[in-house]
């Protein structure tokens, strides 16, 4: 019985062996282990085996036993894997080809501007704020110390919708508004996005419609070597730490002194190109510090308080930055020109 | 203002600077120069030539042989132009000069005969058209007897001056002169300022014989200065003068003429020349019109007057629309004898009135509308007087005849050096103020640090303390202001919730695929009631149109984003470009009154377009095209993303497709409307199939209070069931889903259509809608009697209420 367990093994070892799928695996399996196979046939034999042959020929046929399922397992694995692999292999595909396209949107690329810009300004403790498109005579020019027939009228011809209401010519009413709001008691600093429009004729230059981010600050003691700081400060995170600025003097009603703010050409670094016409500078905002007539229509003692406001158009600066040549880009809406902007 | 660098120099001394430093210089600190312009390009070797002779040339009908002067020799020179003529003075180029373009003069054979030069016309020399008179446009130009034999061309042609383009900001009116920009120059360079010449020899005649004077209101005209000159003799001027004025863009005319607007343009005051023998009365009476009264101006124009115009007269019948133009009645002709030389002050409202009504703008009434020197008025006609006498030979009468209530007092601004210094946040010292005014030529006193400042009168725009602040910081230089940063009242800043989430929605439809656009706010009258929403309507708008449109394209504020929007649409394709989703954030204007008198309502519209191809997935064959239910996806997700409870149902609107349609609810309150554009206006306007939304931003802003707060995830396992309704095609699929949420409620969490089958197996007219409905108990594991108990009232409900049944 010995010699036939240890047959069985043998036997049962080398089929497995040579077996190649797991099929056949399990036919041998039943084959040998089964209830009808060949080693569970042996055991059944046992009984007729002497009390002291028994527990010797046990243990031999729980040895085979253990190892021919430990050969089949070990085939199963195998086997198992290989199945695998193959599966696998047949389930390989071409990563180079196009995958499904996500639907991706974005901003405008002035509402990246503008947001830039106003993120910036909340750094420094600005609000931000709005106003209405149509406005009052009043607030678009009186509040800001440009009196009817005042000569700088003439600056910016404007769509008046009635004798006192016109759509607005900037966002520096909004100056006036903000002001009155805060009742001349306390400091504030905040900026204002918004839509503007002028009579222009619509060209590679002009809009009649357009946007301005107006900036003020009201305080006591508020210094014109602060606006200095202020502006270097946007100027540097907006377009470049190596940039430089310079204040040049102008004229604005509703600031004294008036200054313009030039920015050093990003191209020739300032040595001089075609871009900033030779001077190495680009105009950049309009500043200055707030008209003391200002300060008091808007209810601030000018006396005690004084402050700086400034005044810059997104396209200019959208134009200047990402090098549109034709601000009319901006509202045609064109989509190849929308997404070019899109990326983050 | 175009100021020539040459005449300048009569005044104050430029000499150690170039014509570009120069301009950098001045803009740096407060005018900007557009431009610096030379007169003509160099050229070498021209001289004055006295044309001795003049023949045909033998050989040539066209060319002339002439024989001409240069100083040291005679040359023989072949000469094509038609005005060449003996005893001219000309510009005489020698062999061996170099003209514009690197252009060798050499000794030549021309038809057969030599010549030794060349006579040039005023373009050999480089000269730009607009700096030659109209007389020398064509041929030689001709230089005046006086000219000096041999002498180089330049210094008589002014050919090497070099002009600064000022482009001046309304505040500095002071520098629409020559006088006025050498104090500006003398301040930076720090020079000093030469005056002209005012002197006149004193006439025995009084000009008071000859005239009075009588103003009827001194507001509009607080100074009136007549001079009488007699027996001038119209003639060219000084080619000097002629050469100024060209430079200062004004063509030359006669010398009385041109006299006038030489010191119009040296001391900024304008001045008028009348015909004395053609006033026709020995008095001036500056009154306003009478209404419909009038002026045939000196363009020959005649031009019906109003009592807002100010007008001299001649007691009768105007002869000049004061500060603006005069009239041909009295103009000044080459018969002219004798002058009557107004310089007056108008009240600049007035004339800026004029010149709004007539359309006329000069120098002149450029300068009255802006402000002139009040000091300066007078000065300017004994200017004229003075060059009148020089250059037009004519004779003074003593004394100027004047109405005066003319203000000339200075302006007085205290300042001190601690209130500049903590307003411009810099250490100037007391010495280099002082110093600054002193540049500036401003009177001052000065007690320690503490300066009473005179502003000189011809800064009209120098009133309070910030205007002298300003003055000082220009000259200090604004290159030497400290940076500093606030050191007040601390604030927080940021965005407030409206502004957070307006960047919310913003972010949520770029993330699902639309592209943010700005359109413009103004429409044309063809698109201004287009698409306007529901709710807007119900607002009564009234259109609302500029009151100078400058195009019928851009007219009314719109009452909806979309037009402006579809147009870019249309824009898009017309590029090939076809499939897009578009959004915009803009304002709509409304108002329910017919003549505004007060502000309108500015709402916040969010409006999308979607068109074309949403999908497009090529070798795996997958296209998804823009449709109502993609659209919808989008807008629901929107107020998912709110936490807004949003009510579609379908509806009807103009210019809509009457069966795409749906108005969008919010809390049971119409917010806007989503669906695809009328085919009819698809057309109209060169769309393909167009889906639209529009939604109130307002109403979503103000409805929105979401502040999420945790809620505790279910820990008993939830349960699903399916259920198919067989009902009437026109029954709403959502209306069915409505009932099951209902009375599935609290239990039935969620409920969504997973299946909608018409066709065979199905009666005629019915559709079966599956529903998915998804069970959850948040306290404990769901048995299977209450899941049914529930199912079957479903089933009911949804029977009684549709006469649908459960398909099996």
């Amino acid at each position: 019985m010995q010699e036939e367990l240890k047959a069985i093994q043998q036997e049962a070892l080398a089929k497995i062996q040579e077996v190649g799928n797991l099929k056949e695996l399990q036919a041998i399996k039943v084959s040998y282990l089964g209830k009808k196979g060949s080693l569970t046939q042996v055991l059944r034999g046992m009984g007729k085996l002497s009390p002291e042959e028994r527990p010797i020929v046990g243990e031999i046929a729980n040895q085979v036993r253990e190892a021919i399922t430990n050969a089949i397992d070990e085939k199963n694995t195998t086997l198992e894997n290989a199945a695998l692999e193959e599966k696998l292999q047949a389930e390989a595909i071409d990563v180079t080809l196009p995958g499904r396209p996500a639907k991706v949107g974005g901003p405008h690329l002035l509402t990246k501007v503008i947001e830039e810009i106003e993120d910036l300004f909340i750094g420094m403790g600005f609000e931000v704020r709005e106003g209405p498109e149509v406005e009052t005579d009043y607030f678009n020019f009186e509040a800001l110390n440009l009196p009817k027939n005042h000569p700088a009228r003439d600056m910016q011809d404007s769509f008046y919708i009635t004798n006192e209401l016109l759509l607005r010519t900037h966002t520096s009413p909004v100056q006036a508004r903000t002001m009155k709001e805060y009742k001349g008691e306390k400091g504030f600093k905040m900026i204002c996005p918004g839509r503007v429009y002028r009579r222009d004729t619509d060209d590679a230059t002009h809009s009649h419609q357009f946007t301005q981010i107006e900036g003020l600050y009201v305080d006591k003691d508020v210094k014109m070597s602060d606006l200095k700081g202020v502006l270097n400060l946007f100027a540097k995170k907006m377009f470049g730490e190596e940039r430089n600025i310079r204040l040049r003097p102008s004229f604005f009603p509703f600031t004294e002194p008036s200054v313009e703010m030039d920015i050093s050409c990003k191209v020739c670094n300032g040595e001089g190109c075609s871009v900033c016409k030779g001077t190495g500078w680009i105009e950049i905002l309009g500043a200055g510090m707030v008209h003391p007539n200002v300060l008091e229509m808007g209810g601030y003692d000018p006396k005690v308080y004084s402050g700086f406001a400034f005044g810059m158009g997104p396209e200019r600066i959208a134009m200047l930055k990402y090098g549109v040549n034709d601000i009319r880009q901006f509202y045609l809406n064109d989509s190849r020109f929308l997404k070019q902007f899109h990326q983050a | 203002m175009l100021v020539s660098l040459n005449w300048l120099k009569e005044y104050v001394d430029t000499d150690n600077i170039s014509p570009e430093e120069l301009a950098e210089k001045v803009t740096r600190s407060g005018i900007e120069v557009d431009n610096v312009e030379y007169v003509a390009e160099n050229s070498s070797n021209v001289v004055v030539g006295y044309v001795e002779s003049c023949e045909k040339h033998p050989n040539a009908d066209k060319l002339n042989l002439c024989q001409v002067n240069v100083g040291d020799e005679i040359l023989q020179i072949i000469c094509g132009a038609p005005n060449v003529r003996q005893g001219q003075k000309v510009a005489v180029a020698k062999p061996g000069a170099v003209l514009p373009g690197n252009f060798k003069i050499k000794r030549a054979k021309l038809r057969g005969i030599e010549s030794n030069g060349m006579i040039c016309s005023l373009q050999e020399l480089g000269f730009d058209e607009k700096h030659i008179s109209k007389e020398y446009a064509e041929g030689i130009f001709v230089f005046p007897e006086d000219a000096p034999i041999g002498e180089s061309v330049e210094p008589l042609l002014n050919s090497t001056d070099a002009i600064l383009e000022f482009d001046l900001t309304p505040n500095r009116a002071d520098c629409l002169s020559m006088l006025g920009v050498a104090y500006e120059v003398g301040a930076l360079l720090d020079k000093p300022v030469n005056l002209p010449s005012e002197e006149v020899l004193v006439g025995e005649e009084k000009a008071s014989d000859y005239i009075s004077i009588k103003v009827e209101d001194e507001k509009l005209n607080p100074y009136y200065g007549a001079f009488v000159i007699k027996d001038v003799e119209i003639k060219p001027s000084p080619l000097w003068m002629k050469n100024y004025l060209l430079a200062a863009g004004i063509r030359p005319i006669n010398n009385v003429v041109d006299i006038t607007n030489y010191v119009l343009l040296e001391y900024g005051q304008p001045l008028h020349a009348f015909d004395y023998d053609r006033l026709d009365s020995k008095e001036i009476v500056v009154r306003t019109a009478k209404q419909d009264e009038k002026i045939v101006t000196l363009d020959d124009v005649e031009r019906t007057l109003n009592p807002e115009n100010l007008v001299i007269t001649n007691g009768q019948e105007p002869i000049a629309l004061a500060g603006v133009m005069g009239g041909a009645n009295t103009e000044v002709t080459s018969y002219t004898k004798n002058i009557l030389l107004e310089a007056a002050y108008f009240d600049s409202i007035s004339v800026r009135k004029a010149v709004k009504a007539t359309g006329l703008r000069s120098e002149s009434s450029t300068r009255f509308e802006k402000g002139i020197d009040p000091n300066r008025v007078k000065r300017a006609g004994l200017r004229a007087c003075h060059l009148l006498e020089k250059y037009a030979g004519g004779k003074v009468l003593e004394g100027v005849v004047e109405f005066d209530e003319l203000d000339r007092s200075e302006k007085v601004v205290e300042i001190n050096t601690t209130s500049i210094n903590n307003r411009l946040g810099t250490d100037i010292n007391t010495e280099e103020i002082a110093k600054i005014l002193e540049r500036l030529q401003f009177n001052f006193e000065r007690n320690e640090d503490h300066f009473t400042v005179y502003a000189p009168t011809r800064r009209g725009d120098i009133t309070i303390f910030e205007d002298m602040l300003e003055e000082v910081a220009r000259i200090y230089g604004y290159d030497n202001l400290p940076f500093t940063l606030p050191t007040g009242t601390a604030t927080a800043g940021g965005l407030t919730k409206r502004q957070l989430l307006r960047r919310s929605v913003k972010n949520y439809l770029e993330s699902v695929g639309l592209s943010e656009t700005r359109t413009y706010s103004l429409t044309s009258e063809g698109y201004i009631q287009k698409l306007v929403s529901n709710e807007v309507k119900g607002l009564n708008p009234e259109p609302i149109s500029l009151a100078m449109p400058m195009s019928e394209e851009h007219k009314y504020l719109r009452l909806s984003v979309l037009p402006e929007l579809l147009k870019t649409v249309s824009y898009n394709l017309a590029r090939n470009q076809y499939s897009l989703g578009l959004y915009e954030i803009g304002t709509i204007f409304v108002t329910s009154e017919k003549v505004l008198t007060k502000q309108p309502d500015e709402q916040l519209r969010l409006s999308g377009v979607l068109t074309g191809k949403w999908l497009e997935h090529l070798w795996q064959m997958e296209n998804k095209k823009v449709d109502f239910y993609l659209v919808k996806g989008i807008v629901e997700g929107l107020f998912e993303h709110l936490e807004l409870p949003l009510t579609i149902i379908q509806a009807q609107l103009p210019d809509m497709h009457p069966g795409r349609t749906a108005s969008l609810l919010l809390d049971g309150k119409e917010i806007g409307f989503m669906g695809q554009l009328h085919p009819g206006l698809e057309k109209e306007m060169d769309l393909k199939e167009t889906y639209v939304f529009d939604i109130n931003m307002e109403a979503v802003l103000e409805a929105h209070h979401h502040e999420p707060s945790y809620t505790q995830i279910p820990r008993y396992p939830s349960v699903t069931r399916d259920i198919a309704f067989v009902m009437d095609n026109d029954v709403h699929a959502g209306d069915v889903q409505a009932v099951i949420t209902e009375v599935g409620a609290p239990l039935v969490k969620q409920v969504s259509v997973f299946d909608l089958y018409q066709g065979d197996n199905l009666p005629e007219g019915k559709k079966s809608v599956a529903y998915n409905l998804l069970y959850q108990d948040p306290e404990k594991t769901l048995v299977d009697e209450e899941v049914e108990k529930l199912y079957q009232e479903i089933i009911q409900a949804v029977n009684e209420k549709f006469n649908a049944y459960v398909r099996s």
